[in-house]
């Protein structure tokens, strides 16, 4: 044919096609989502400092193996309440004059998702000291050691934001461990990551593939198998990271709940009320403050019951159990105030 | 030997994968995906097996040749030993039996042969009838002139250096998946030395190589020289200017946007850009003097590639449609049209010239390299937002993606057909060749790597693979698999023509068996590993159990990856004694200059 013989001819008609075919599937579709489409109303803008630590996670590479994206599959729930949409990241432009937009959602989770870890995971203390090891507070963690990011100074300044590091960890630093402004910026812009909740009246976006077939209720019978539910399971993904798998803690850093008088005690309230509200009783002692984790990671009463039961029957605890009913009542109390406050 | 522990692995593996599963596995072995990827990763075994084979049966020969040496010793002696007239009389008897001569008559008869009753049809003219009429070759070719030796061999080498430094890197990344303590230095950090790695065997190994051997292919098969050698010698400044400023400046922190394949900033990855456009322009006008009168298909393939790459770098970088969600739609089209448009089209170029010059036979078939070309333009474009199943990016862009990536089988089947079919009948070549087993591996990984690409965008395999490991495994099959693998096959072709210098055949070998068993045992955990993280995920366990699940896979992957890596060293070695080595003395050559030496021919 011809057309193989004359190389302009050959060549423009494949450049023409792929040009085409380029418009069709990147530039206007692209161009369609950048120009159609708007933050939500609840959404807020990064802060100063939470851009800068923004640029921090982006230089450090973080999005090899952290993603920022909830799919529209059952096994994304556990990263966020409902899956991401486009206008999530409508606020996202181009960083500056030398590099790209950064919508970060990456292509890989040797990590977890981080769509909303500032309300899985609120705690600063926490953070910092999984930034400077993370294996101090997740054993079995392989992500990197970001050291650089600290400081060790013989004595602290008023304002020194200090690191109470476990022993093993310090490696023969003997002075104080300080974070660096970076190291508080990409904290901050680690906790800015949270779920916006959707206008009201908007349609929730489902989670496709639900696991196995709907199981329908017989109308009227109370399932007494679905109040059971996994307290082990709950505690490590809500818990664990902080108070650990033995139920000991970090000295000096996150409390023992071994032993300890709030989980003992035989009237769970105190124990909710840590649990829904947070707790900063003994940060004086250089514990790091109780987020309300109950609250953030929209704990249901069954749930908080089974984690109870497992923080009530485990290492060596032998305390009474609670009921759901009993947890309910408390939870009802609890609750109202907190939403009355703010 | 090998091959043996291999499969033992491998079926502990597979026993593993049954243990730690129970029950809630059997709806992934019913998936589509997943069946034809177990299919797929079948192939290359099967492949390997076959191959392992083939050295066995040479070996087994050998033995029995030193046995026959042996009774020949011993018969010999016999012989000796017998007196002249014993010797005769046995001589006369056998050659009355061996002259023994049937007449042909004994059954038929006198009478000749006939067809009365026309039971006979399609009587075969010809022992192998040819798809396509044989076409022209090629005169002669002029020796190549040293400048352009000189430019092509300084692409190798600087391909080269970027494929042991990069893999280096590579195999320190591995590394740390395994001892996660092994440094605390910024610079060396997981996050920062990822993109290093992948870029810059991308642009540093894969590019320069493809570039350098681009320049042979596109000026022999356009019968004339190369435009301008000098435009070659800046674009490989720029190109390895670029990789050396961004490999620093990725490292020092500096990265634009996270994106894959995009960190470079773009004034560096503009170095890059102009290297390739003026690699084009030279190419162009090489083309545009040529004296045939068609554009072999090769050159189609390479400067298609070259077209759309300078196409896909401006979609990726030009920032009017990068806001929001923008930026991770062109993030899917640029990483993947880099993958497929760069390194598969320019690397097919290459083959469709290598290939049947080392068979020493015509391409199978010119029209299967047409619907493959365009085909491949037709779906292959439409793929990128594949990466961004189940996320934010609008639904009907990904079933788009999801129905391209289904198109591709077309290429890649029409392709693999091509190749193979021109392998025909000279499959006994591949024992006796040290190049065309990496044409084999890298035209059987183009078919399995590219096919699993296929499996791997549908909705419900994406559901276990997507976000693991698995990912990671599939762009090595293909960007080592094919793309390596097609590279080193052209390289081992084109460097002794440059340089009359070839690298030592066990080496080669070496080089061969440790990339591609040290790739199967890189890839192969980390796919099965990848699907029981996906597994894991689904049912919905604490994150953390799945990456302790995977510290396992993770070794093996990171004993694989020191394989492939030792390779390279063993690579750049044969390399460097294809272009240095002290040429080899030969019998011929050195026969007629002693003949000419002699007083009769010197004086005529």
């Amino acid at each position: 044919m011809e057309i193989y013989n004359n190389h302009k001819r050959l060549f423009v008609a494949a450049l023409a096609l792929f040009l085409a075919l380029t418009m069709f599937a990147a530039i206007l579709p692209g161009f369609n989502i950048q120009n159609d489409n708007a933050p939500l109303p609840k959404s807020k803008p990064l802060s100063t400092e939470e851009m800068q630590g923004k640029a921090i996670f982006i230089s450090e590479g973080c999005i090899a193996c952290h993603t920022q994206q909830v799919r529209n599959v059952e096994m994304d729930k556990m990263w966020g309440s409902r899956p991401s949409i486009a206008a999530d990241y409508a606020r996202l432009t181009r960083t500056d004059v030398w590099r790209n937009t950064a919508s970060l959602m990456g292509s890989e989770r040797t990590g977890p998702d981080l769509t909303s870890i500032g309300s899985r995971q609120p705690s600063k203390d926490w953070h910092l000291l999984h930034l400077y090891n993370p294996r101090s507070v997740v054993s079995q963690s392989i992500m990197p050691s970001y050291q650089w990011l600290f400081e060790e100074k013989e004595y602290a300044y008023p304002g020194d934001v200090v690191l109470n590091v476990p022993d093993e960890f310090r490696k023969g630093v003997q002075g104080k461990i300080v974070a660096s402004q970076d190291a508080l910026h990409l904290v901050a812009y680690l906790q800015s990551l949270k779920q916006t909740d959707l206008p009201d009246g908007k349609p929730v976006p489902i989670f496709l593939y639900p696991k196995g077939p709907v199981k329908e209720e017989p109308a009227g019978t109370t399932s007494q198998l679905n109040t059971e539910l996994d307290g082990a399971a709950l505690y490590a993904v809500n818990c664990q990271s902080c108070h650990q798998a033995n139920g000991e803690g970090l000295k000096g850093a996150f409390p023992s709940l071994k032993g300890s008088p709030v989980v003992l005690d035989k009237d769970p309230k105190v124990q909710v009320t840590i649990i829904m509200e947070g707790y900063n009783g003994r940060v004086s002692e250089g514990y790091g403050l109780m987020p309300p984790i109950g609250t953030t990671n929209n704990l249901k009463p069954e749930e908080i019951v089974a984690i109870i039961n497992h923080e009530r029957s485990s290492w060596g605890n032998n305390s009474r159990k609670v009921s759901i009913t009993e947890i309910k009542e408390l939870f009802n109390q609890i609750k109202t105030p907190v939403i009355a406050k703010k | 030997m090998k091959k043996v522990s291999i499969l033992i692995v491998l079926a502990f593996w597979g026993l593993n994968l049954f243990a730690q599963t129970p029950g809630a596995s059997s709806g992934v072995w019913s998936n589509p995906g997943i069946m034809i990827t177990i299919a797929l990763i079948l192939i290359p075994m099967v492949i390997a097996v076959y191959l392992v084979a083939v050295k066995v049966n040479n070996m087994v020969k050998k033995i029995r040749e030193v046995k026959i040496r042996r009774e020949a010793k011993y018969l010999a002696k016999s012989i000796q030993q017998l007196s002249i007239a014993e010797v005769h009389e046995e001589l006369t008897k056998r050659k009355l039996a061996v002259d023994y001569k049937l007449s042909n008559t004994e059954l038929a008869g006198e009478a000749q042969p006939e067809d009365k009753k026309g039971l006979l049809h399609n009587i075969a003219e010809v022992n192998s009838p040819r798809f396509i009429a044989s076409k022209k070759r090629a005169v002669k070719r002029p020796d190549i002139d040293p400048k352009l030796t000189k430019l092509i061999l300084w692409y190798l080498g600087t391909a080269t250096l970027w494929l042991v430094v990069g893999t280096s890197v590579g195999e320190y990344l591995g590394i740390k998946f395994v001892s996660p303590d092994v440094d605390h230095i910024s610079w060396l950090s997981f996050g920062r030395l990822r993109p290093v790695h992948t870029n810059m065997v991308f642009w540093g190994w894969s590019s320069l190589a493809m570039i350098g051997l681009g320049y042979y292919v596109v000026s022999t098969v356009s019968n004339t020289v190369v435009a301008s050698l000098k435009l070659g010698w800046i674009a490989l400044g720029l190109i390895n200017g670029s990789v050396v400023l961004g490999s620093l400046s990725l490292m020092a922190g500096i990265n634009n946007g996270g994106g894959e394949y995009r960190e470079y900033i773009w004034p560096i990855m503009l170095l890059f850009a102009i290297g390739v456009i003026i690699t084009l322009i030279n190419y162009l006008q090489t083309i545009a003097r040529r004296k045939t009168k068609e554009i072999y298909i090769s050159n189609w393939y390479i400067i298609a590639a070259t077209m759309f790459t300078i196409v896909i770098a401006l979609v990726g970088y030009l920032p009017f449609w990068q806001n929001g969600l923008g930026e991770s739609i062109a993030q899917g089209y640029y990483m993947h049209q880099g993958v497929g448009m760069w390194f598969m089209l320019f690397n097919l170029g290459l083959i469709y010239y290598f290939l049947p010059q080392q068979l020493n036979t015509p391409i199978y078939s010119y029209s299967l390299g047409i619907l493959a070309f365009w085909t491949q333009i037709l779906f292959y474009t439409l793929i990128g937002t594949h990466h961004f199943i189940f996320s934010a990016i609008p639904w009907w862009l990904q079933t788009v993606a999801i129905i391209g990536s289904m198109g591709m089988l077309i290429p890649v089947f029409a392709g693999t057909t091509n190749f193979l079919m021109t392998f025909k009948g000279n499959f006994n070549k591949i024992g006796s060749s040290y190049t065309l087993p990496f044409y084999l591996v890298g035209i059987i990984f183009y078919f399995t790597g590219s096919t699993q690409g296929t499996a791997e965008a549908f909705r419900s395999a994406n559901l276990y693979w997507h976000f693991t490991d698995f990912t990671v495994a599939h762009s090595h099959l293909t960007m080592y698999g094919i793309i390596a693998f097609m590279l080193w096959a052209s390289i081992y072709t084109l460097v002794p023509r440059l340089t009359g210098r070839e690298p030592k055949q066990s080496l080669v070998g070496a080089h061969f068996w440790m990339a591609l068993i040290g790739l199967l045992f890189y890839t192969i955990p980390l796919m099965i590993g990848g699907t029981l993280k996906g597994l894991a995920w689904q049912e919905g366990k604490p994150f953390i159990d799945s990456v302790v699940l995977m510290a396992p896979y993770w070794l093996w992957r990171a004993i694989g990856g020191s394989l492939m890596w030792a390779s390279h060293l063993i690579f750049a070695y044969n390399l460097y004694s294809m272009i240095a080595n002290r040429e080899e003395i030969d019998l011929k050559k050195t026969v007629f200059e002693e003949l000419n030496k002699l007083p009769v021919n010197s004086a005529v």
